[in-house]
């Protein structure tokens, strides 16, 4: 009896949609603009996290550029010395040939630029890891006291910088994502009240034939929750479709201002899915469910 | 099976109806008759639950009206067949479904309803109409829907709230047969009507509602005395009741 319920919604909620095209629409055109907004938030949020996370990876390396007398040797003694320090995790010896194949890599195809040099202007130099970024000012204080150094290349105040802008847009897209949540169930809702205010006589005709309160919530629920998973899926798609066109865009921009690349389109595509159908599924589910309730209060 | 004892429902002050004692057997034909506002529609409430007494027990095919929780109306509810004036047929679905759908609430199984529904609109007389959507259908057709729909679980009770009130004579006298040809079946029959014609042409129990309380049980059948004044009110060109002059 229950499956038979069950099936019966399902199958009236389908009836349903189809014969108040016009509302189902618009409830669809409703839940999809705002996971749209949602989404594009989201992979704002997505992509910042990445460049953050890439940009504390790759200042988490002290270069000490060693002057132009200090030999191999003296290098190894140096290295020796660091490794026993607190916060190292690794220092090696970077030779000036070696530092030069790291650009020409790091700028791929606008390589050529480098060969305009007739001589290779990079120091020798020795990279220390450091295993946490609190700990990066004693390392540095370190280092100085060593003998046979030139400079020391330390981009602190940058990271810091990087950080705390990262840190506001995170903030701020997480503000309007939870603004745009709040604002979009109150739209939602008042669309489906819409849809139940259009058919309260039907409901009350209902009841007088002796529905039951589940009966006639039943393939309002599923319709709800039809009408959410189908936006789910029509906004991750458009989602998609313009990150897609912004990776195309940007995409190679990104990777030579940050040094990072954007994050998968497959990846993004897969947990937004996941996200948004519960998303969609829930906000159909209580839209109706809330807009229903005085209706059914007898 | 109905029975009222001594039943009063007042709404802020005013009389919906005031201690009204009576018994509908099992099997009985009905006329509930009365002025308007004088607690004909109070009184079908109480038995849909509707609203609720104040004072007073309601027994309705054996379950007890005035003490049962909201949750358990729709049962109630199932038991009682149940026709209006407007007919409030479900506008978004065709005849067969609109009569479907009261055999559904009950988790009937489809082949159930396949097999009793035409069966039933085609003792209506309606089986050709069963695709049409209920605005497609004259006002006789639509009747017949809602009739077909209160039948269709075979309730013990049948509510007509003024179910000839939009129809013509003609059509009026053509759902009267149909209720008779019901009741003949053993269905128990509450008929609220200002149709004098036909309550006094069907010759069956008469309950007369005046203020409130009942005035008048007859089993002889008639709509009972009429002043001029009210007769002509009544039958005054445009005049409330125009609709059910013959």
């Amino acid at each position: 009896m229950f499956i038979r319920g069950i099936g019966n919604a399902v199958k009236l909620a389908f009836v349903q949609i189809v014969r108040n095209r016009a509302m189902s629409f618009a409830s669809l055109f409703s839940i999809t603009a705002m996971l749209l907004v949602l989404g594009l938030f989201f992979i704002l949020i997505v992509n910042v996290n990445m460049v953050t996370e890439s940009a504390k990876k790759q200042f988490d390396t002290i270069q000490i550029y060693l002057a132009e007398e200090t030999d191999r040797t003296d290098a190894q003694r140096m290295i020796q010395s660091l490794s026993g320090t607190k916060g190292v995790a690794k220092a090696w010896y970077l030779s000036k040939e070696e530092a030069m194949d790291e650009y020409r890599q790091k700028w791929g195809d606008k390589s050529y630029l480098l060969d305009g040099f007739q001589e290779n202007p990079l120091p020798n130099s020795i990279r220390v890891k450091i295993t946490d970024l609190e700990l990066a000012d004693s390392v540095v204080e370190a280092a100085k006291k060593l003998e046979g150094i030139e400079d020391i290349k330390y981009y602190r105040t940058a990271v810091d910088k990087l950080l705390a802008v990262t840190g506001y847009i995170k903030t701020g897209a997480l503000a309007v994502i939870i603004s745009l949540i709040a604002v979009s169930v109150v739209v939602v809702a008042n669309t489906i009240k819409l849809t139940v205010l259009a058919r309260a006589r039907e409901i009350s005709i209902m009841k007088y034939v002796g529905a039951g309160n589940w009966f006639i919530r039943g393939p309002f629920l599923v319709e709800g929750i039809l009408i959410g998973l189908f936006s789910s899926v029509v906004s991750v798609l458009l989602v998609g479709l313009i990150y897609h066109k912004l990776a195309e865009l940007f995409g190679n921009d990104i990777l030579l201002i940050f040094s990072v690349v954007m994050v998968p389109e497959s990846f993004l595509a897969a947990n937004l899915l996941r996200i948004f159908m519960a998303l969609g599924v829930s906000i159909g589910a209580f839209g109706s469910i809330i807009s229903m309730r005085r209706f059914l209060d007898t | 099976m109905i029975i009222f004892e001594n039943v009063t429902k007042m709404y802020d002050g005013n009389i919906g109806i005031e201690n009204v004692t009576v018994k509908i057997d099992k099997g009985d034909f009905v006329f509930l008759v009365g002025p308007s506002g004088a607690g004909k529609s109070t009184f079908v409430k109480l038995i849909l639950k509707e609203v609720d007494g104040d004072k007073g027990r309601i027994r309705v095919n054996g379950m007890d009206v005035t003490g049962i929780s909201n949750r358990q109306i729709p049962r109630l509810r199932r038991s009682i067949g149940i026709v209006f004036q407007d007919f409030r047929l479900l506008p978004n679905k065709t005849v067969e479904e609109n009569v479907a759908f009261a055999m559904e609430i009950l988790h009937i199984s489809s082949r159930t309803i396949r097999r009793n529904v035409p069966q039933v609109l085609g003792l209506m007389g309606i089986s050709s109409k069963s695709k049409k959507y209920p605005h497609e259908l004259s006002a006789g057709e639509q009747q017949r829907v809602a009739i077909a729909r209160a039948v269709i679980n075979n309730p013990t009770v049948l509510i007509a709230d003024e179910p000839t009130g939009n129809l013509d004579p003609d059509t009026a006298w053509e759902i009267m047969q149909l209720l008779e040809q019901i009741n003949r079946r053993g269905t128990t029959i509450l008929m609220v009507t200002h149709a004098k014609d036909i309550v006094d042409r069907m010759g069956k129990r008469v309950i007369a509602i005046d203020k409130g309380k009942i005035v008048r049980d007859d089993r002889d059948g008639s709509y009972g005395y009429e002043s001029e004044e009210a007769y002509s009110f009544r039958c005054k060109p445009g005049g409330v009741f125009d609709n059910n002059v013959y």
